[in-house]
């Protein structure tokens, strides 16, 4: 079993930025942006990137929250506590453009059920996805806008991203041979 | 039911309440299952509120009642449950006015049951979401006085409430008149009065059951009015009571018996509330017991 570090805070705070960066340049209607982070790190990846989209076009755009359990795909697996926390998105999505943020991209699948959720609450105008890592391995056809970085990786190794506001740090971590 | 369990619905409920607040007020959750609501007593709000969760989470819904279901043939309950998971029911809601049905199927089908009310003895959605519906406006339960008057001996409701809010820390009292007050409520720790000014004294909670006229063909109580003077909480009652009381009643209202016109349209009536809170509640059980091993 080995552990390897791929980003440490100085590269997390730079792929925020550039991701902010990058949003702004491509949409140059910041009013109508909308940040949308999918629980539990997501929420936070997309605050700090609503912060830095204010660096940059002196305006914060809104941000909400979207848990996904109830899109999941897997649901007749069994778990004996299974959980539902809220979706918070105090906002109309109706003309706006959504960027949905998430903290790892792997399979696709939770961003299939994010986007399914947020067109529950209306039709944006176009949904785009952020996310820090993109580990490959995809099972659906969905690609990110942004990325922080491109780590390769194997189904046997696990990806785990620690935020200083839940993990007391901000590191990237790949597990596994 | 645990404390822990009681208290992972209510957070759940509070997920599922906002679904009712979106544009397309529906979560494909339980898509592809199919639910039965076995219903062999009357009812229309609790049938009606799961429906209307079962539809919110996408799920096929089938409704029986005693009319329409072969029991009238001489069909046994079991056999007929045992049909309904033959054409595939993965969840049955059942009312049924013998206390415990539910509890037989649980035991012989594979299928998940919620119990929607049995006889006399529990209605637990009913419970779980006056639970929720204090919960929400009190913030905690722990502490709070909660006061339950009417038909305690007979109420399905009153047996799960005394249970929920004693096992999330309330303090839970009773009134009525003796006849439906059973003996043995105080070895639960339920205090028990006689006298509804003196039981209202300090109380954060007074919920009001509905006196089941249909029941009382036994003489529970001299007459309708004389229960109604000594048990029916009217406004100047209400006025022994701190103003942020909540006044709660299960439904449906008997107007001027348990319950005055005016304060079950008062500002401390939450009776409206509940209801609105019975899908969540029942959202959140439905998901539950479908993808979780809960009992």
């Amino acid at each position: 079993m080995c552990t390897k570090t791929v980003m440490g805070p100085e590269l997390i705070k730079e792929a925020v930025t550039r991701i902010a960066c990058e949003i702004v340049a491509r949409n140059s209607q910041v009013e109508d942006l909308r940040i949308i982070g999918v629980r539990t790190r997501g929420v936070h990846i997309a605050e700090r990137i609503a912060v830095g989209i204010k660096h940059t076009a002196k305006e914060k755009p809104l941000i909400g929250v979207v848990d996904i359990t109830l899109y999941r795909d897997d649901l007749r697996r069994k778990s004996q506590w299974p959980e539902v926390k809220r979706t918070n998105i105090p906002f109309n999505v109706d003309n706006k453009t959504v960027v949905l943020v998430d903290d790892v991209l792997y399979t696709g699948r939770t961003a299939r059920a994010a986007m399914e959720a947020i067109m529950d609450y209306g039709r944006p105008d176009s949904i785009q996805l952020a996310v820090l890592i993109d580990r490959g391995l995809r099972e659906l056809p969905i690609h990110a806008d942004y990325v922080g970085a491109t780590v390769d990786t194997s189904a046997a190794q696990t990806v785990k991203v620690l935020l200083e506001e839940l993990d007391g740090r901000d590191e990237v971590i790949v597990h596994g041979e | 039911m645990s404390s822990e369990e009681i208290t992972h619905i209510l957070d759940t409920s509070e997920s599922m309440k906002e679904v009712s607040t979106r544009d397309v007020k529906k979560v494909p959750v339980l898509r592809g299952a199919t639910v039965v609501n076995l219903f062999f007593e009357p009812s229309t709000r609790t049938r009606s509120s799961f429906e209307i969760a079962e539809k919110r989470l996408s799920a096929d819904v089938l409704n029986f009642s005693l009319s329409q279901s072969s029991i009238v043939k001489g069909e046994t309950l079991l056999d007929t449950s045992r049909n309904l998971v033959a054409m595939g029911a993965s969840v049955i809601v059942i009312r049924h006015s013998m206390s415990g049905a539910p509890w037989v199927l649980a035991r012989e089908l594979n299928s998940s049951i919620i119990n929607a009310g049995d006889g006399s003895h529990e209605h637990p959605s009913q419970a779980l979401l006056d639970l929720f519906t204090v919960r929400e406006i009190k913030g905690d339960i722990r502490g709070l006085k909660v006061l339950i008057v009417g038909d305690i001996l007979h109420s399905r409701v009153a047996g799960s409430n005394i249970w929920g809010f004693l096992k999330l820390g309330a303090e839970v009292r009773v009134a009525g008149p003796p006849t439906m007050i059973p003996s043995y409520v105080e070895d639960f720790g339920v205090k028990v009065f006689y006298n509804l000014d003196e039981a209202l004294d300090g109380v954060d909670v007074v919920m009001m059951l509905r006196i089941q006229r249909e029941r009382q063909e036994g003489g529970m109580f001299p007459s309708l009015r004389e229960y109604s003077k000594f048990y029916g909480l009217t406004q100047e009652r209400l006025k022994l009571t701190d103003g942020d009381v909540l006044v709660m009643h299960p439904g449906p209202i008997n107007r001027g018996v348990e319950l005055s016109s005016e304060v079950a349209d008062a500002n401390q009536s939450v009776i409206l509330d509940q209801v609105a809170n019975g899908i969540a509640v029942r959202m959140a059980m439905l998901y539950v017991v479908s993808t979780g091993s809960l009992s």
